[in-house]
Parts: C-alpha cells; sequence; structure tokens
C-alpha cells in the first residue's frame, strides 16, 4: 500500500522547489508546475518502476513530460529522487544549467524526451510503447499532457494510433486545470467533453481528483488491469494548486513570483507541513 | 543502362537490412506502397507501424522507438516529411539527436503527374538548416542501398532523399563506396566541375560525355551527402578547375547550389553557376517531361559551361 503522507509530503516539498526556482530565475511555468504535481510525485515516488542510479536502467517505466513548460515540477521531482543534486534547482532557465527552460533529455538524467513544443509527447510515447510490444519487454509508458494541449491536432493522430494499436502499456493524464495562456480553455478553444472524446477515439478513460493521491493511485492500479486498450487519466486540477493567491489565476501561467510572494507561498507550503508532522 | 527508382532500392534495402538487424523498424503513413516500404511490411510485419495520414505522428512515434534502442526509417513523401512535419523534425528528431533516419519518397518535380502540391523543391533547404542534421541524396539505386547501410551504422539524425522516377544505375555494387561526408568522384576532369546530386548525376555525366567531344573535360562530384559537405573536394575543384556547375533537382535557395556558395565564398570565392529550380513551384506532367521543362537535364548543363567557359 503507497504511503499517503509520504507523497503528500513530497508533493510539498516539490511545490516549495517549483516556486523558489522560479522566483530565483525570474521566469517559467509556475502554474501548470503546480497542477500537476500531485500526479508527477504518485508515478515517481510510488508508481514507477525508475533507479535514480541507473537512469538508463533496462526495463525501466518511461514519463513523458508532453506539456514541457512544466518542466519545474519535473525537475524538482527528479531532484527529490535523487536523479542529481537538488541545489542545480537553483540555476534553472541559467545559461550553461541542465535545467533548460523545457526538458533537455541530453541535459537532465532521468528525462526520456525532449519536449516543449506541445502536442507531441503521445506520438513519442506511442514509439516507447510500440517499442516495448515489438520486443516482447513489459515496462509502461506514461505521459501528462495539458489541457490546452489537446488543441493540437497531432495528440488526435497520436490517440488514434494508440488505440489502433491497442497499447495498454501506456497510461496517460490530462492535467484538467482549464486555464491556458490567453484565459479559460472553454473561452478560448473548448476542449470539452473529454471523457467522451476520449473514449470515441477508443480509449478506457478514468476521471479523478488530480490532487487526491488516493484516486491518483487507484486510477493507476485500473489502468493497469485494462487490457486491449490505452487509459487515460483526465486528472481534474486547479492551476497553481498549494499557493493560495496563485490558485485558479491565469496570470501565474508563465510568469515568475516575486520574492515577496515566494516568501508567502513557502510559509503557507510549510504550514502544510506542519500539520503533516 | 538499367534503371531503377531509389525509393525502390530503399524497399529492398530494408528488407536486406531487417534480416540482418532486428532492431530496424519501419513507420509509413499510408504511402507504403508508393515509398516501396511494403516490402518490408510484407517481410516483417510486427516492425512496419502505419500511423495511417498523419506525418506529425509519423516523426513523433519513430523518435519514441529510437529512445528505446530502435532504428526507426519513416517514409512518407518528402513534402509532408520535411515541410508538413519540418518542427515535429526539428524538435523531438533533431533537437534531442535521435536516431531517426526520415527517408521520403517523391521529392523533386520528378513526382510527375500529382504536380506542384506534391513536389517539393524546398526539403533539401529546410533540413539543411537544422543543427546536426545529415542530408543525403543518391544518385542511383546501388548508392541508396549503401547509404541505408550507412544510415544505421550511423547513430543520429538523417534525412535519405528519395525519388519517384526509375533512373539509371550509374554505379558497380560490388566497388562503389559511399561514406557519409565523403563525395564521390564519379568522373574526373581538368576543366570545369559539375557538382551534382540526386538524378542529376546521370545528366551531368551525360552532359561531360556530349561536352568531351568538344574537347572539354569536365569532372563529376557526385554530392551523396549535402551535409555536411565534403569541402576538401569541393575546394580541391574550385582550385584546380575553371569554374564550378552545382545541379540539383532542388530550389537554387538553400539546396546544394547553396551549400557550395556559402562555403567557397568564405573560402576560396569560385564562380558558381548554379541548376536548379529558380523560385518556382513544380505542376502536373511526366516525370521526364517535367525535368526537360524545368531544365534539369544534361542538355542545359552543357549550355551553362558552353557559355561560362
Amino acid at each position: 500500500m503507497a504511503d499517503i503522507k509520504l507523497l503528500k509530503e513530497k508533493s510539498t516539498q516539490v511545490r516549495k522547489d517549483i516556486v523558489q526556482m522560479i522566483c530565483k530565475s525570474k521566469s517559467g511555468h509556475p502554474g501548470g508546475s503546480l497542477s500537476a504535481a500531485d500526479i508527477v510525485t504518485t508515478l515517481y515516488f510510488s508508481e514507477m518502476n525508475v533507479d535514480p542510479k541507473n537512469p538508463k536502467m533496462e526495463g525501466r517505466d518511461r514519463f513523458v513530460l508532453s506539456k514541457g513548460h512544466a518542466a519545474p515540477v519535473l525537475y524538482a521531482v527528479l531532484a527529490e529522487k535523487g536523479y542529481f543534486d537538488r541545489e542545480l534547482l537553483g540555476t534553472l532557465r541559467q545559461y550553461g544549467s541542465i535545467l533548460q527552460g523545457h526538458p533537455d533529455m541530453k541535459k537532465v538524467p532521468g528525462i526520456e524526451i525532449s519536449t516543449g513544443s506541445l502536442g507531441q509527447g503521445l506520438s513519442v510515447a506511442n514509439g516507447m510503447a510500440l517499442s516495448a510490444k515489438i520486443s516482447g519487454e513489459d515496462y509502461r509508458t506514461y505521459v501528462l499532457m495539458g489541457d490546452g494541449e489537446l488543441q493540437e491536432g497531432q495528440v488526435w493522430e497520436a490517440a488514434m494510433t494508440s488505440a489502433h494499436y491497442k497499447l495498454d502499456n501506456i497510461c496517460a493524464f490530462v492535467d484538467y486545470n482549464n486555464l491556458q495562456i490567453d484565459g479559460n480553455v472553454d473561452e478560448i478553444m473548448g476542449v470539452a467533453p473529454l471523457d467522451k472524446k476520449w473514449e470515441s477515439f477508443g480509449w478506457n478513460v478514468i476521471k479523478a481528483d488530480g490532487h487526491s493521491f488516493e484516486e491518483i493511485l487507484d486510477s493507476l492500479e485500473k489502468a493497469k488491469e485494462c487490457k486491449g486498450k490505452p487509459t487515460v487519466i483526465i486528472a481534474e486540477t486547479t492551476k497553481g494548486k498549494g499557493v493560495s493567491f496563485m490558485e485558479n489565476v491565469c496570470g501565474f501561467h508563465g510568469v515568475a513570483p516575486t520574492a515577496e510572494e515566494t516568501e508567502i507561498a513557502v510559509k503557507e507550503l510549510e504550514k502544510v507541513e506542519e500539520i503533516l508532522d | 543502362m538499367a534503371k531503377k527508382s531509389t525509393r525502390k532500392a530503399y524497399g529492398e534495402a530494408l528488407v536486406e537490412l531487417g534480416k540482418i538487424n532486428e532492431n530496424v523498424v519501419v513507420l509509413d503513413a499510408d504511402l507504403s506502397k508508393s515509398t516501396q516500404t511494403a516490402m518490408f511490411q510484407k517481410e516483417f510485419p510486427k516492425r512496419h507501424i502505419n500511423v495511417g495520414i498523419a506525418e506529425a505522428d509519423l516523426i513523433g512515434t519513430a523518435a519514441g522507438m529510437s529512445t528505446c534502442g530502435k532504428i526507426p526509417f519513416a517514409s512518407t513523401f518528402a513534402m509532408f516529411a520535411a515541410g508538413r512535419a519540418f518542427e515535429q523534425i526539428r524538435n523531438t528528431v533533431a533537437y534531442p539527436k535521435l536516431n531517426v533516419k526520415i527517408a521520403p519518397t517523391h521529392a523533386g518535380i520528378s513526382v510527375g503527374e500529382d504536380g506542384g502540391s506534391h513536389q517539393s523543391v524546398e526539403d533539401i533547404a529546410l533540413m539543411r538548416a537544422i543543427p546536426g542534421m545529415v542530408v543525403l541524396s543518391p544518385a542511383d539505386a546501388v548508392e541508396t542501398k549503401k547509404m541505408v547501410q550507412a544510415a544505421v551504422d550511423y547513430d543520429g539524425p538523417i534525412y535519405l532523399r528519395l525519388g519517384r522516377l526509375d533512373v539509371p544505375v550509374l554505379f558497380d555494387e560490388e566497388t562503389y563506396d559511399f561514406q557519409i561526408g565523403v563525395i564521390n568522384t564519379a568522373k574526373d576532369g581538368a576543366d570545369v566541375t559539375v557538382a551534382a546530386t540526386g538524378l542529376m548525376v546521370a545528366e551531368a555525366m551525360k552532359a561531360a560525355e556530349v561536352l568531351a567531344e568538344d574537347g572539354v573535360s569536365v569532372r563529376v562530384l557526385n554530392v551523396g551527402t549535402v551535409k555536411p559537405l565534403d569541402g576538401e573536394a569541393i575546394l580541391k575543384a574550385a582550385k584546380e578547375t575553371k569554374f564550378i556547375v552545382t545541379a540539383e533537382e532542388h530550389s537554387v535557395i538553400g539546396g546544394l547550389g547553396s551549400a557550395v556558395s556559402e562555403f567557397l565564398s568564405e573560402v576560396h570565392p569560385t564562380k558558381v553557376k548554379k541548376i536548379g529550380i529558380y523560385d518556382k513551384f513544380g505542376q502536373s506532367g511526366k516525370g521526364a517531361e517535367l525535368l526537360e521543362k524545368y531544365e534539369l537535364t544534361a542538355e542545359k548543363i552543357v549550355s551553362v559551361i558552353k557559355e561560362n567557359l
């Protein structure tokens, strides 16, 4: 049984790291990093078979951060997991840093594919999953997409491929926070109804609260039980989750918090930690 | 002279390689009969992935497979690989230097009847501009086969530009040697150099024969690797012959002619006359007929050389 308390502790640390590293770099995407924090934390600290000491371990599970602008959440989780020295988090987006504005697989151990240009991760995940099927390997491939990202046509090309090739070794997440740069997803270019869309594309659809570890874990179990179909977990999330003044604020999609704001945010997150203790 | 299209040679080479190397996988986007990857599909159905009419997905899927140790060859028409999926190639294949071989067929205007919408005259320019991308353009079936093998042996992204039309088989499989980044001197000569690529190599050879009768000695360089350009061979030709003519079934903007000019203008300014497509789209017609109409012929090479001697 997964340790929910541990996951909560880890995701709170990850949130603090996200806010602090973006504050320091004065640039980055806090909102969508915070909304995905619980999902990515669960994958790395409970679900995936990976080894930070051996990032290229044969048979490891794969993770694709298709919404590459949420790089800070992945960097924070990888550092917390021990893939690299957490001191490096302070170099985010700086010249010469391994922590590029968007994930670079050539620079950071543990990153399986460079992303940043939206809409491409599911295709890549399909390639990884197809490779496993061809070689008879049983690793699983996880991919996290944004809801705004689903406006990219390639996502639906890839969605057809996953279903056509019965890639039940794929588990996709949609970080459904309903905000994108220019405003509400519903207003900019509606993507609803997501469950029906994915179902009609031949996917096993699970809806979950993307901030409930119990629901995320339960969905991941159900995904593994589903044979012959890829699974998508539509995770309802809150953009900026965990930092009161960032929650559901579109302006924090790609804007760094000030030092004062960061101080408030860290205090809020430390209170969460106190309660956990 | 026997004729064979480079796409057919590609399809055959894949089957041979597929038998030797189980990591070779092939992806197509509903054009496997045209691109000739259907041969591989027949032989190795589990290692052939058809993604349907979805070129962006084609490239992304190939990228994913390459990260897991597969050696993917992704094929469609050049227009839809380099054109439609440019950004996928740029960001998801080339940026992380993945071991993906993009091998489109139906490059250039010799596509013929399908017309301008399907005739890529910009793909070399697009691919050449991507950092680290290797751009290969075979002259015949033998070179194609050698290039497919070289592509497997090379770890990194490659663009292998193939054609639809049957073209003369120029080289002997037993003796022909291809190495990435090395220009082959198809014919030595002392007066003028023609640096050609793709089906224009055969035209350059014909032109050399015609000019030999007039006492003009033409060197023909077969530029199989457009990028990285073999500067040594180009510089040698610039120093040893009077001027250079480039010949390609591609726009003169950004293709081989540009590559040669860019190189020489910095190291050894030399007169370069470019034969290619001058800022025009293609159109419907028979492949061979279009090559004539767009002046991609031995006759054109002869006349350009005569005018400039």
